[in-house]
């Protein structure tokens, strides 16, 4: 009893930290541009090819590296390299089709649609690429089964919360205590007086993109080495999930983020062990919204002081 | 050491400046007095850069700056290149930041370690109240409080040559007559001075030169002493 516990514990520790690490990048970029950014979870699909060809790369899969490089060094090189990439990907989105309608004043809601036209773009631009066939990810470290309270957990899935909670740390770090940080708080209270600092706002707003997609593509390389099938659609339904995590934990709040991430686990996989994994998501999804008639801003929002 | 020639701006298809032309001098504190509307904010937004959709679009002229034409550069660059900063109206303070962080966030481009030590000194001299308030959110402050950190905010800039919106707006008297000394203290200092009053009397009492600026036309300007003197200006602008 106590051992499955435990082991939903953990499945739940695991799937919140996927979810978690892409409402956060939901969350930053709502807080500084108002923006619900609609392609972010396929920033996590992105996330995930990126990793997949970067490892399939230097296991020489492709000729013009030869095979042999060991895993361990496969892996510490997919990590930077997909985190780069991704946010390449998220930042050419931004400038591309966010930056020209934010410049002509256009209405938050042509924004959100633009971004859900991204979401299916990169969907449908990958299928087009590359064809229905799902891809498998190559295994790349040894999984070891660690024994935990009397229950097994494989080394994939503590890597993944822990890297979730390291990431939220340094995140926390970054927007409370630094100089960008701060001037990203700055530019979600008020845009306008951000250049009056001295500060160029574009380097604000890329640097959210970078940091959001960078995390979305560390979700997607963890996702994809603990289920290793990937296929384009991947990250819609998790995409729309972890956006739906962000706005019960408080949209802007990166607390909310990862609160809401874990709280939507853990009520998946409880619901799944309890009842049956059909009533998963009807009955998950009536608790959040029953959060959210409660507490309309989020566990963790305020809702917005005016400002005179 | 400023000047604007025949500027034109608009809003999307409205023109709100037909074409003014003034000079501030370094050192002088000049003033742009006029009526509710009459595009005193739009002067100073144009010369900060900041550009649609929310700022005017500058349609002719030019605006030149130590010998250099702005129009051309980002507003980023307007304080950190030409050291020219503004404290806007409606103080626009980032109230979910702290005082501290307020002002803070103003040194985000300067290398400058020493120079910024001072110029906390002397915000915090200037304004006594934000060293209380130094841990407070700043939306927490006071309206003039607010008004002050816009002011302090625009000196940690690290600019010589400051333009002010309003800077008494919401002030009561006596910490608007505070306000102003501590303004005419920072042009001693040899700070230049671009100031925009409703209040034309205590503009004009401050400054050494003026402009009237009426529904987007300069109508007069001289001396400050001339302008306080000149019988249009007290009717419409000083209460006969
Ligand atoms: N964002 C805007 N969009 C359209 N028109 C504007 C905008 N801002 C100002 N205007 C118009 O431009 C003209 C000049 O406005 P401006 O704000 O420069 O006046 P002001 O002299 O600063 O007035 P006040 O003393 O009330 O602050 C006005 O007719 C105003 O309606
Ligand atoms: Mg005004």
């Amino acid at each position: 009893m106590l051992d499955t516990i435990i082991q939903q514990g953990f499945n739940a520790l695991q799937l919140g930290s996927y979810y978690s690490l892409i409402a956060l990048g939901y969350c930053l970029v709502y807080g500084v541009l108002l923006l619900i950014n609609f392609a972010h979870g396929d920033i996590f699909m992105v996330g995930a090819y990126v990793a997949f060809f970067s490892a399939t790369a230097l296991l020489g899969q492709y000729g013009f590296i030869q095979p042999g490089i060991p895993g361990w060094v496969v892996l510490a090189l997919t990590i930077p390299v997909t985190m780069l990439l991704t946010s390449g990907v998220g930042i050419f989105i931004e400038r591309v089709a966010y930056k020209p309608l934010r410049l002509k004043g256009a209405n938050r809601l042509y924004l959100v649609i633009t971004a859900l036209m991204m979401g299916i773009v990169l969907e449908y631009g990958n299928l087009a690429i590359l064809g229905a066939s799902r891809k498998s990810f190559p295994s790349l470290v040894p999984r070891v089964l660690i024994e935990v309270g009397g229950a097994t957990v494989t080394s994939l899935k503590l890597a993944a919360i822990v890297v979730c909670f390291l990431v939220f740390g340094l995140l926390h770090w970054v927007v409370t205590r630094t100089k960008l940080g701060m001037a990203m708080r700055a530019v979600s209270y008020d845009k306008f007086a951000v250049p009056l600092m001295g500060i160029p706002l574009d380097i604000i707003i890329i640097f959210t993109f970078f940091l959001g997609s960078s995390m979305a593509g560390l979700a997607g390389l963890l996702y994809a080495m603990n289920f290793p099938v990937l296929d384009p659609f991947m990250g819609a339904l998790v995409g729309w999930k972890a956006f739906i995590a962000a706005v019960v934990g408080g949209i802007g709040e990166i607390r909310g983020a990862l609160v809401g991430g874990f709280l939507l686990a853990f009520l998946e996989v409880t619901v799944a062990a309890t009842f049956s994994s059909e009533l998963r998501d009807l009955i998950s999804f009536s608790i959040l919204l029953g959060i959210l008639t409660w507490k309309p801003t989020g566990i963790f929002g305020k809702p917005r002081t005016t400002k005179i | 050491m400023l000047s604007v020639t025949n500027l034109q701006v608009k809003y999307g298809n409205t023109e709100a400046l037909h074409g003014i032309s003034f000079t501030v001098n370094q050192g002088e504190i000049v003033t742009l007095i006029g009526a509710n509307g009459a595009g005193k904010t739009t002067t100073l937004l144009s010369i900060a850069r900041l550009g649609p959709p929310e700022g005017p679009k500058i349609a002719s002229g030019d605006i030149v700056y130590k010998g250099q034409s702005l129009l051309n550069v980002p507003p980023h660059e307007i304080v950190t290149k030409m050291r020219m900063a503004l404290a806007p109206e409606g103080r626009h303070i980032f109230g979910n930041l702290t005082v501290e962080e307020n002002l803070k966030l103003a040194t985000f481009a300067r290398q400058d370690t020493e120079q910024i030590a001072t110029d906390y000194q002397r915000v915090y001299d200037l304004f006594p109240r934000l060293v209380e308030r130094r841990k407070q959110r700043s939306e927490s402050l006071s309206g003039g409080e607010q008004q002050m950190l816009a002011v302090g905010r625009a000196l940690m800039t690290g600019s010589d040559f400051i333009m002010l919106d309003e800077p008494s707006m919401g002030l009561a008297p006596l910490l608007m007559y505070d306000m102003f000394r501590a303004l005419k203290e920072l042009n001693s200092q040899g700070m230049t001075l671009l100031l925009i009053e409703q209040n034309a009397r205590i503009a004009l009492q401050f400054a050494h030169r003026g402009y009237v600026l009426d529904t987007g036309a300069i109508v007069a300007s001289g001396d400050a002493k001339e302008l306080m003197n000149n019988p249009e200006v007290k009717k419409a602008y000083l209460g006969g």
